[in-house]
């Protein structure tokens, strides 16, 4: 039976681990080449790093961080943050990043996704949409780090990734980002019914019930989370322990 | 002795360098290349594969002579070649995915997509699933049984000899995720991203 996976996310800026709260003010929580592998020694199932300066400064400092990390670390990693063209991907590819998340260019420029899942096979292409909630079960795509609006609906922006070869969504509520008050559960279970492909849940996990109703109510196929892990309150090894203990298929 | 990966331009084989280099570290010398003369005259191969099994068999047959060397080393000569993910599927003899492709017809049989069963199993299968070992295998010397590995597929290997099925895992059906005849070896799953229990697979290709 294929488990339900736990993604700590590293979101990084300068070469450090931060973590901010709605995306703006930032916290230090440390190296990101350690602390991805205390995570994957401490049993996650992939590594997410986000680089959130990428967009404005250059990306020699996240490509040395995949380098280093790929070395250690044996699960698969995934890098976003910042990339616009095949050569950004060709790049992390070859730093050794297994996937690579799109944001902002998935947006502006479809035929990213499409020509990247072409290249390197949809297995690799991940698009991350940031959504926000405009009305009563409608969501709008937002963009650069959730500054903006695009008018775009969620549900049609998912399907469309899909059609044009992403491999899987990761979906992360900006509304519930850094609130630890827990996901989105409408917005996950609404991308998750109409798309085919996996849906990692991302945007506000506070306690290990929130991973839970993320899988069991939201229908995520993984759970991605960063504050609870950073700060020590958890480590991997008790958020499985917890969701096994619920039933809920993870790998122990 | 020396480990040829062969770098034929089938997408992402930066995790497969890494963790070969790692599990053979100071004892097996491991190379990067497509070239002709060193795939002759390694040890093993380890043949990876990125993206569709069309791009895949294409990227192959670009480079002069890699197929009919290949063919040689691992079935005339009946030396050690691991095949993984699109490098296990193209031992067959036909890939339906992106367009019918004639595979490299080394153990009979098609790769056709996943039943999907109307969307009840979202495809990729992406994750970790456990492994049911089928017969006894060099591939899982001191493996447990259903162990778990990472996999990243849409399509499945389906031989017409179920003999050569060494490890299966279940996702909406039986899907085979590992074979093995003679030093023929080929995993579905990605030992190179499969944690500590991958790089032991890795373990035991290096150790043959």
């Amino acid at each position: 039976m294929l488990k339900n996976r736990i993604i700590p996310c590293l979101d990084v800026k300068d070469g450090r681990v931060v973590k901010g709260i709605n995306f703006v003010e930032l916290k230090d929580a440390g190296d990101p080449v350690e602390q991805a592998k205390i995570y994957s020694d401490g049993g996650a199932d992939e590594i997410c790093f986000l680089d959130i300066t990428a967009s404005n400064e250059n990306r020699e400092t996240i490509i040395d961080i995949v380098k280093k990390t790929a070395k250690e670390c044996f699960v698969p990693l995934t890098v976003g943050g910042g990339v616009r063209t095949i050569q950004n991907i060709t790049d992390l590819l070859l730093a050794g990043a297994d996937k690579v998340s799109i944001n902002t260019a998935a947006v502006k420029n479809i035929d990213l996704v499409k020509e990247s899942s072409k290249k390197f096979g949809s297995q690799c292409i991940v698009v991350a949409i940031d959504a926000k909630k405009v009305s009563e079960n409608k969501w709008e795509v937002f963009t650069h780090g959730g500054r903006n609006k695009t008018g775009i609906d969620v549900v049609d922006f998912a399907k469309k990734v899909e059609e044009n070869g992403a491999g899987e969504i990761l979906l992360t509520s900006m509304d519930k980002d850094g609130t630890k008050s827990g996901y989105d559960v409408d917005l996950l279970k609404t991308i998750t019914n109409n798309t085919n492909i996996p849906v990692i849940a991302s945007g506000g996990v506070g306690t290990l019930d929130h991973l839970y109703d993320g899988i069991v109510k939201g229908g995520a196929s993984a759970v991605l989370a960063a504050s609870i892990f950073h700060y020590g309150e958890f480590k991997i090894k008790d958020a499985k322990e917890y969701l096994n203990s619920k039933n809920v298929s993870v790998r122990l | 002795m020396n480990v040829t990966i062969v770098d034929y331009q089938s997408g992402n084989i930066s995790s497969v360098i890494n963790s070969f280099t790692e599990v053979a570290k100071g004892k097996v010398k491991i190379e990067v290349t497509s070239e002709i003369n060193k795939i002759k005259s390694c040890d093993k191969i380890v043949l990876p594969g990125q993206g569709s099994f069309k791009s895949c068999v294409d990227s192959l047959n670009k480079i002069s002579g890699l197929v009919e060397t290949l063919k040689d080393f691992a079935i005339t000569n009946k030396k050690p070649l691991l095949g993984i993910c699109v490098g296990l599927q193209m031992f067959a003899d036909i890939g339906y995915e992106e367009a019918e492709t004639k595979g490299l017809g080394w153990i009979s049989g098609k790769v056709s997509k996943i039943d999907n069963q109307n969307g009840k199993f979202k495809l990729p299968h992406i994750g970790w699933n456990e492994i049911e070992i089928q017969k006894e295998s060099k591939m899982f010397k001191d493996i447990k049984n259903k162990s778990h590995m990472y996999f990243v597929h849409s399509y499945e290997f389906i031989p017409e000899d179920n003999s050569i099925i060494s490890a299966t895992t279940n996702y909406s059906s039986k899907i085979v995720c590992a074979v093995e005849r003679d030093n023929l070896f080929g995993t579905q799953f990605h030992p190179e991203k499969s944690d500590k229990i991958g790089l032991k697979v890795i373990d035991n290709f290096l150790n043959l």
